[in-house]
């Protein structure tokens, strides 16, 4: 079996010494090429904080992880970032940018020749299902909430990172929108090789989404399963995901 | 004689101390931008040299400008008799709006722009020039407007010493006991305070994004 592309080492994190609730604790587990992982959890539950332990955003206070098989400490924190891409909810988009500039962003610090930054606009606006032309020059402002999640997975996937992290992308959307991008992002992921790390609170969506659900709960994980096993989970904490999306298969044990 | 008439008749002079005003405002708001926004952004993630130079820039506003003018007068350098010690006063007053704006518009940006930033792999550098500055420059330049009208009020009291400006009418005029004298001199002040505004006012808007 091939190295695992992201893996969690005994982490902990905390936020000062002397707190005695770690956010996460003795996590570990590994993720794999290709495959895209759902973070599941309620608020408060860790899932953010140990996505940004992988682009470096969170330092861990114990443990490890490693990205590519070297620890993120030692990752040049620039170049780790610049390989992955990151989307996070609507308001990651810079307002004072046009789609373009915002797309082209990392592209361009990346030195790109310019035509070359031309042609992969053109490429990811068309992968996330919006005209580059009719695009390039608008403001986030003058996008609806779609259509800027969009621009937000079209930055992400520009200089065509190898992992992609999304925090809750589809979060602050209407059901028909939420809908229609996710069922555009697993198209776009059978065409794209990516490793997609995915923090969501909604059961439907990491079913939907994940090739593989880790469930965390109070900073640590207490499970880790395939959709179709997941829906079968005995674990209180599942079981209430389950049962709140009325997705409960089975009388619990 | 009504103060239209003196404006008229003294058109020249009254023209020639609105350009010496406009120089003594504009070279001081230059110095005290270079200072201010440098500073500004100095003291984002420095509590206590921001708490030292709010402080210090909020004291030297409540000192009454007239006094402000005697203290620096006997100092060495800085101080003497003319325009380049008004321009110090002036400068002094105008560095609070524009520190206070800068600092504010470069703290009120929403966190999570910045943590994307962060998170793209942008570097600290670029963050400041492409994010910050960019996202922070209307709330920058409405402290440079206010900055701005309340120079353009201070240099009048400058007259006093011997710095010119539309002050001199003022001061003229008082010591004349006349209206129309003290009017030559208010009313450009006023006009070029609320030209000042209004300019700087829609360069902000222009600047602003939502």
């Amino acid at each position: 079996m091939s190295h695992p592309i992201i893996e969690f080492r005994q982490v902990e994190y905390q936020i000062s010494t002397i707190s005695t609730h770690p956010i996460l604790s003795g996590v570990s587990f590994q993720i794999h090429r290709g495959e895209t992982i759902a973070l599941l959890g309620r608020s408060g539950s860790g899932k953010t904080t140990l996505l940004k332990l992988i682009n470096g955003l969170r330092r861990v206070s114990s443990g490890a992880v490693l990205v590519q098989e070297h620890d993120v400490r030692d990752w040049d924190i620039i170049r780790l970032r610049r390989g992955i891409g990151y989307v996070i909810q609507e308001t990651g988009l810079f307002p004072h940018l046009t789609v373009r500039e915002n797309v082209c962003l990392v592209p361009q610090l990346e030195n790109w020749p310019a035509d070359r930054i031309s042609s992969r606009y053109v490429e990811v606006l068309q992968s996330v299902g919006l005209s580059p032309s009719l695009y390039s020059q608008r403001y986030p402002r003058e996008l609806s909430g779609g259509q800027r999640q969009r621009v937000g997975v079209a930055r992400a996937l520009a200089a065509d990172p190898e992992i992609l992290l999304m925090d809750e992308p589809f979060g602050a959307l209407d059901p028909v929108t939420r809908a229609e991008l996710q069922r555009e992002f697993l198209a776009l992921r059978r065409n794209l090789t990516k490793t997609v790390v995915l923090v969501t609170h909604d059961v439907r969506e990491a079913l939907l989404l994940g090739t593989r659900i880790v469930l965390l709960d109070s900073g640590r994980i207490i499970a880790e399963a395939t959709p179709h096993e997941f829906v079968r989970l005995t674990h209180p904490v599942a079981r209430e995901f389950l049962a709140a999306a009325e997705l409960a298969t089975g009388a619990p044990a | 004689m009504n103060s239209l008439q003196f404006m008229l008749s003294h058109r020249t002079e009254v023209l020639a101390a609105t350009r010496e005003h406009l120089i003594l405002v504009l070279i001081s708001l230059a110095i005290a931008a270079a200072i201010g926004v440098p500073l500004g952004l100095a003291i984002v993630g420095r509590p206590r040299l921001r708490a030292i130079a709010l402080a210090v820039a909020s004291v030297l506003q409540t000192i009454p400008s007239l006094a402000l003018f005697g203290f620096l007068i006997p100092l060495p350098f800085i101080g003497g008799i003319g325009a380049h010690t008004a321009i110090v006063a002036l400068v002094l007053y105008a560095l609070l709006p524009i520190l206070r704006n800068t600092y504010v518009g470069l703290t009120g940006i929403d966190p999570a722009i910045l943590e994307a930033a962060e998170g793209m792999g942008m570097t600290e550098e670029h963050i400041l020039f492409r994010v910050r500055l960019p996202l922070a420059s209307s709330v920058i330049m409405a402290g440079i407007r206010t900055a701005a009208v309340i120079t353009i009020g201070v240099a009048t009291i400058a007259a006093a010493i011997g710095a010119g400006g539309l002050g001199t009418f003022i001061f003229r005029g008082v010591s004349m006991v006349s209206d129309a004298v003290i009017l030559a001199g208010a009313i450009p002040a006023a006009i070029l305070a609320l030209l000042a505004d209004f300019l700087l006012g829609l360069l902000e808007r222009r600047l602003k994004v939502t």
